[in-house]
């Protein structure tokens, strides 16, 4: 299963959510297939996403907020599915795209590549709701029901080692998170 | 307890006056009063982390969100956030306002806080923080008040330091 095809199978889904992606290819292939207002790409900072998922969704009960997290991010702050599974808000999807490896720096595997479960993990920690998908239907399926769903879940979805030659894209990373946060308060005034 | 409640509830008093809405914490003693009167504010969202990095995050998110937060936390809380100052708050222009007790300095009775008292100040001038202390009551509302209109009109992290002064009666 490639991440790219994943992303692709819920793009349209993704049109209604606020939208906190990884650094690396999970940015990268998502701008890729377009960017939009309501998507964020925190482009250092590992672990983090999850944590400013959860500051949304908590600030924002109306609003339906994604992450895209990876394998590699989510080992440096296990701590978060702890605090996430704390205040479970039902309208945070948390998605990590698991390819057992870091990727963006050289592809050493991380430690999901010899047996450590993310699913598992996240389970143990009281999210509500915690899955593993193998297949973009599945994935599909497990995100639009997330989406529309209401407990948070995390979905693990494995994936192939691969993605984009490079990572690098024509958005700054400061007008990002002003578009960002003006989209975000654009809908407070709607 | 020797902690200061009356003001700890002169900080919580200004942190509402301030718009403060959701506050981020780990327990330290000297923060347990704020940490209740957080707690006990159906007003307020305390996020209760395992780690004092994910602090960062959740402000940023609130920030975005247009909700005003505040992190509580201990000076080796801010020690073990400064990955996510540098590459979140610093990197993409995210207010913060940080409270941190700060241990292990004059009157530290606790051998295994007092590493951290001699290198705050000196990490925080690195990493080109601003920060003032909460000493004296007299002061501690401006302060404040003024340590988040500074974060909010320069998009970046500012410190207030909470000082055995002002936390801590014996």
């Amino acid at each position: 299963m490639l991440r790219l095809d994943c992303l692709r199978s819920v793009y349209s889904e993704l049109e209604s959510c606020l939208v906190v992606t990884i650094m690396g290819a999970v940015a990268a292939e998502l701008h890729s297939l377009g960017h939009r207002a309501n998507f964020f790409y925190l482009q250092h900072a590992m672990g983090l996403a999850s944590s400013t998922g959860l500051g949304l969704a908590l600030c924002l009960p109306e609003q339906t907020v994604i992450v895209f997290d990876g394998d590699g991010s989510l080992l440096m702050n296990l701590g978060t599915l702890s605090t996430m599974a704390r205040y479970r808000p039902r309208n945070l999807v948390h998605v990590v795209f698991d390819n057992e490896s870091l990727l963006s720096v050289g592809g050493f595997p991380t430690a999901t590549s010899t047996g450590t479960d993310l699913e598992g993990i996240a389970r143990a920690a009281g999210i509500p709701h915690a899955l593993t998908v193998r297949s973009v239907e599945n994935f599909r399926t497990a995100v639009c029901d997330a989406v529309h769903g209401i407990e948070l879940t995390t979905i693990v979805a494995k994936v192939e080692a691969t993605g984009p030659s490079g990572y690098i894209t024509d958005l700054s990373l400061l007008e990002n998170r002003f578009q960002f946060r003006r989209h975000i308060q654009s809908l407070r005034k709607a | 307890m020797p902690v200061s409640l009356t003001n700890s509830k002169l900080i919580y008093e200004t942190l509402k006056e301030c718009d403060i809405r959701l506050v981020s914490a780990l327990p330290e003693t000297w923060l347990v009063h704020l940490i209740h009167l957080t707690d006990e504010d159906p007003e307020m969202t305390l996020v209760r982390l395992a780690k004092e990095e994910e602090a960062v995050g959740i402000s940023a998110g609130a920030h975005f969100a247009g909700v005003k937060s505040a992190m509580l936390m201990q000076n080796h809380g801010f020690l073990a956030s400064i990955n996510g100052i540098v590459s979140f708050a610093h990197l993409y222009k995210i207010p913060l306002l940080m409270l941190i007790s700060y241990r292990g300095t004059f009157g530290e009775r606790d051998p295994w806080q007092t590493q951290g008292g001699n290198v705050t100040e000196p990490l925080l001038r690195a990493l080109s923080i601003p920060y003032s202390f909460l000493d004296q009551v007299e002061t501690v509302k401006k302060r404040i008040r003024q340590a988040q209109t500074l974060a909010e009109s320069s998009l970046q992290p500012v410190a207030v330091l909470l000082t055995r002064d002002l936390m801590w009666e014996e």
